[in-house]
């Protein structure tokens, strides 16, 4: 059983391994800073689809079968997927799942997803529903046409916005055998609401859920910042991370230098035209699968923390005039099983 | 959490980058004159075709609309946008765009959930403000006119 730390805080007693994962992209993420540790790149987004919700179900359907692929597994060798999307009624998910007979847990956490699926599998696994898959992904085209403008709309984006990763991860973890990093535990955070209302400002938005999140873990678990080889968050943005500095410093907590963001990693600010960085239930999961993972596997890396956001806007609630609603949910993976740390 | 949400607001005001008017505004100025300037250049065409003055008007409207839909479908009206900002949105080509642009993207949905439905989402409101105004403006005309 995993056992709570703190009021909102658990440790695994059997670490989950994380046996298999990967990440996919497109164009602008291959050409990004990572485009060369994706596990497969696309250039076309269309990805041969008639539509661009087909083109983000084939997307996120290609990431889970390269991860169980990768983990050395079969589809009918996993108890569970849990996945969520971005789009309506999550259909990106269930398109991407419709056709493999697996157990589908739907998730919605918007770009929260990847941490929060990892949090729900930690404890599936040691319940027994072990191994299970976690996945996520989002599209530039499906997000904007549903967010925002269409796509051959004129308009200009503002320099608060950020940019809609067309990409995916997924991770396979839990059960018998298999070596990799590990799921020490994590926290599991509550919405947090400042009253931002810009829809093109969710760094800003989601900004507070991220500092109340890690707030929160490092107080449960009695750590600092410096005892993690590096605080991820994503995707707060080059605006985000910078409030996020300004709430954490508030309440006593280092995070600077110690910290980065998964829309800052993606994609090349300068060259790449993405304004405050990148965003996305994509954008974290893929620089998850792409990049830290990998660390972690390589031992580059020996103690993360992974705080996805989410802003759990829809545009109903944009179009009436409230405020953004923001979650963070974060979990500590570890290169190999050590507990040491955590008081 | 210590920061109100008043606090954090004005801090997130602080905090966000600035749009820079000083590139965007003689860009805007630049583009849009350059459409208004072909706008001219395609009355006196029509004109010197011998298309009397209010009639080239119109063909020239026709033919700058016409051309901003091709523009819209080649995608290139978008990327045009993104530099030329009102420059491109103010004049009858961006209105154009308005309604090409989700007509397109929107084709997925049906001839008529998809293309007819949406392609008023976002020109509708011009639409119906732009008639509404227009028919206030005509009815204090006509009660002017009834009092002098």
């Amino acid at each position: 059983m995993a056992t709570p730390i703190g009021g909102r805080s658990y440790l695994f007693a059997r670490p989950p391994v994380l046996r298999g994962w990967a990440a996919v992209g497109s164009k602008r993420e291959g050409e990004g800073p990572l485009g060369g540790e994706f596990d497969a790149i696309e250039p076309d987004s269309t990805f041969g689809q008639k539509s661009w919700e087909r083109a983000e179900s084939f997307l996120h359907h290609k990431v889970l079968e390269l991860a169980v692929a990768k983990a050395g597994l079969s589809y009918a060798d996993l108890r569970a997927i849990l996945a969520g999307d971005l789009l309506d009624q999550c259909t990106g998910s269930t398109f991407a799942v419709r056709e493999l007979d697996v157990p589908y847990l739907g998730i919605y956490g918007a770009c929260s997803t990847m941490a929060e699926g990892l949090f729900l599998a930690g404890f599936l696994t040691e319940g027994g529903m072990a191994p299970v898959a976690v996945s996520t992904a989002s599209h530039f085209c499906t997000a904007e046409r549903q967010y925002r403008f269409p796509l051959e709309y004129g308009g200009q984006r503002t320099p608060t916005s950020q940019w809609t990763a067309t990409g995916g991860g997924a991770v396979v973890l839990g059960g018998e055998g298999g070596s990799g990093p590990v799921l020490l535990g994590g926290t599991a955070g509550a919405v947090e609401d400042l009253g931002i209302k810009d829809a093109a400002n969710m760094g800003a938005a989601m900004a507070p859920a991220a500092a109340a999140t890690l707030g929160r873990f490092f107080a449960d678990t009695g750590t600092v910042p410096a005892d993690y080889d590096l605080v991820v968050t994503g995707d707060l943005g080059a605006v985000g991370s910078e409030l996020l500095y300004a709430l954490t410093e508030r309440e006593g907590l280092q995070l600077r230098g110690h910290h980065t963001d998964c829309g800052l990693l993606l994609y090349d600010r300068e060259r790449q035209d993405v304004h405050a960085g990148g965003s996305g239930c994509g954008c974290c999961a893929s620089v998850l699968c792409a990049h830290l993972l990998p660390a972690l596997a390589a031992g580059e890396l020996r103690r993360i923390v992974f705080a996805a956001t989410g802003a759990l806007l829809s545009p109903t609630s944009s179009q009436q005039g409230e405020s953004i609603p923001g979650v963070c949910h974060a979990v500590c993976l570890a290169a190999g099983e050590e507990d040491s740390l955590w008081k | 959490m210590s920061m109100t949400a008043p606090e954090y607001q004005a801090l997130a005001a602080r905090l966000a980058p600035k749009s820079k008017p000083w590139v965007n505004v003689p860009k805007a100025f630049f583009t849009g004159g350059c459409i208004c300037a072909i706008g001219q250049g395609l009355i006196l065409l029509y004109t010197g075709l011998g298309l009397p003055a209010d009639t080239a008007s119109g063909a020239c409207s026709m033919t700058l609309v016409a051309l901003s839909a091709l523009l819209t479908g080649l995608g290139v009206y978008d990327r045009l946008a993104r530099h030329a900002g009102a420059g491109t949105l103010v004049p009858i080509t961006g209105f154009a765009n308005a309604m090409v642009s989700p007509a397109l993207e929107f084709k997925n949905e049906g001839f008529i959930l998809g293309i007819a439905a949406k392609m008023f989402v976002i020109a509708g409101p011009v639409l119906v403000y732009g008639l509404t105004a227009s028919v206030v403006y005509g009815v204090l005309l006509c009660l002017g006119q009834l009092v002098v």
